[in-house]
């Protein structure tokens, strides 16, 4: 029995989901390899060697593994999955993308956003938009899971010496090429690891006014800036700032709301956070029954008295 | 070029979802039960598609309970011009319909697959990954815009922290995210007409293909609760109140 972690970093570091990811595979097993595909796999699996509890490090670069190519990733992972009984990946954008490819070459069922595990073949994960949980057990020999970082501690990111080899790599599959990217960049933390969230909602009413409103609040307090699913089809945040079952899953010790009804989707987005604070001129928004701190005033108020109580 | 889109009967994106006292699911009597939200909009950019010449015929496809003919008629009405329903009472997992959806397309031979990213009730994001892999044809995922150019797609794809193109040679397997389009509402004229156009019913035995379920379900539960905390007066308030919890 023993376990391959996909790595989810960015090219230089090890991302912190990595590590929330480890944990949730010690459940599973003691034997835990990880692999870490894509540019900079070198750098990054000097980080991952040192993660307490891992076993080995396996490092593969190809243009399509370089560019995240699902077919390419998938046909990687699927090769090296003779030795393992379980792969789990991070349940990111790019883990979504190629996971269920793992289980379709494996013919073995995926098990999409794992929140907890039971047993190595028995785990919980959300259903309609986290409104209930489901527990499920598969008869599968082989388990492809992903999970979902924000509901796992994070591994100690040192005390392990694990050794570094090269893994196989399969040629890059025909079908697909890489034509081009556009990644934001901030100097802000990036929303899902970010240990405060100040969220923007469809009250903000235009791009300009979140973007004069929102961003100096984080930027006061050092965090990454949120939307609503409404805002971001609004269109006053682009569709990565979304938080929610169809966005971003975050956890962060402090959540702002500002101008947030709290929709059952935003919810299953932040209901994990720490601490959660509302801001909403009505007092019957439902985001007030999860909040921990709720103030009732118009954010057009509410923001620049707490950006002068921050001082 | 023919587009196959398969869409899923699921329980309506606005009604709170309750969970059976029994544990073994949520509750669907007497429920509102509607398209997928990211397969409308899937029946939309296939529509779109087909209105700028490049699409000739639209094949809706949905696997389920007799009841999903209402929606195959919702994507006729949007401009669909088949359907199918391959009908089952049984809960079939993504991999099942993955394999029922490859052998409908060796019958179709449809130049591109068109599917939400995920259904909102079990919330997988997998069939058409999955679908992707069995047919050996090339995907491209949570997809923002799609430009057809000869015999390739060019997807603009929503991907962590920006957009990433990707060119696949068709035929392709292209799921949809929520920004690639605004789905119409079908108009009464095109409602009356739906009634009208093909719609072919088959049974899963029909395909002669494994769909027994891997997962066995043991339980459906609520989440925990979280409890609402207090109202503060003012920011001042608020503040001091954060600071007392060691988040400031």
């Amino acid at each position: 029995m023993a376990v391959l972690v996909i790595a989810d970093h960015d090219g230089t570091h090890l991302r912190d989901s990595t590590l929330k990811v480890l944990t949730a595979a010690k459940a599973l097993s003691p034997d835990i390899d990880v692999l870490v595909y894509g540019a900079g796999s070198a750098t990054v699996a000097g980080q991952a060697a040192k993660a307490a509890g891992v076993r080995k490090v396996l490092t593969a670069e190809s243009a399509g593994l370089n560019a995240d190519i699902a077919e390419d990733v998938a046909a990687l992972i699927a090769g090296l999955a003779a030795g393992y009984d379980a792969v789990a990946i991070p349940a990111s954008a790019s883990g979504k993308n190629f996971a269920p490819r793992i289980a379709a070459l494996l013919d073995v069922s995926i098990i999409s956003d794992v929140i907890e595990v039971i047993d190595a073949k028995t785990f919980v994960r959300p259903i309609y938009a986290g409104n209930a949980l489901e527990t499920v057990q598969t008869s599968d020999a082989k388990v492809v899971l992903t999970v979902r970082p924000t509901t796992f501690a994070a591994t100690a990111a040192d005390g392990g010496s694990a050794a570094v080899e090269a893994a196989s790599i399969p040629a890059d599959f025909a079908g697909t090429r890489f034509v081009g990217e556009e990644k934001v960049t901030s100097d802000r933390p990036e929303l899902g690891a970010a240990k405060v969230v100040v969220s923007g909602g469809r009250a903000l009413g235009s791009a300009e006014e979140f973007h004069a409103v929102i961003e100096p609040l984080a930027d006061k307090l050092g965090a990454a800036v949120g939307a609503s699913r409404a805002a971001v089809d609004a269109g006053y945040a682009p569709n990565d700032y979304q938080v929610g079952q169809t966005g971003k899953v975050v956890a962060p010790a402090l959540y702002i709301a500002v101008g947030i009804s709290g929709a059952i989707q935003h919810l299953a987005g932040m209901k994990d956070s720490k601490v959660i604070v509302a801001i909403n001129k009505d007092p019957e928004a439902p985001i007030f029954q999860i909040a921990d701190y709720g103030l009732v005033e118009d954010y057009k108020t509410a923001v620049p008295a707490l950006m002068a109580a921050l001082g | 070029m023919k587009i196959l889109v398969p869409v899923k009967r699921v329980i309506d994106y606005n009604v709170k979802v309750r969970v059976k006292a029994d544990q073994t699911g949520v509750d669907l009597a007497n429920v509102k039960m509607s398209m997928n939200p990211f397969d409308e909009i899937a029946v939309e950019e296939a529509v779109r598609l087909k209105e700028a010449g490049i699409a000739t015929e639209i094949v809706a496809v949905s696997i389920g309970v007799a009841q999903c003919e209402a929606i195959l008629r919702t994507a006729l009405a949007m401009g669909a011009d088949r359907g199918l329903l391959i009908q089952t009472d049984q809960d079939i997992e993504p991999l099942g319909i993955a394999k029922l959806l490859k052998a409908v397309i060796a019958e179709e031979n449809p130049g591109i697959v068109l599917m939400g990213k995920q259904a909102i009730d079990g919330d997988n994001n997998a069939t058409g990954q999955m679908l992707s892999t069995l047919l050996g044809w090339p995907q491209a995922t949570f997809a923002s815009k799609v430009v057809i150019d000869g015999d390739e797609a060019k997807v603009t794809r929503e991907v962590d922290g920006g957009l990433q193109t990707l060119g696949v040679k068709l035929p392709a397997v292209i799921t949809t995210d929520l920004r690639l389009n605004e789905p119409r509402y079908a108009s009464l004229p095109n409602i009356m007409k739906a009634k009208k156009k093909p719609l072919d019913t088959k049974q899963v035995a029909d395909y002669g293909v494994d769909v027994a379920p891997r997962l066995n379900v043991l339980k459906v539960t609520e989440p925990p609760k979280r409890s609402a905390g207090i109202k503060v007066a003012d920011a001042n308030a608020l503040v001091a109140n954060l600071k007392t919890a060691g988040v400031l």
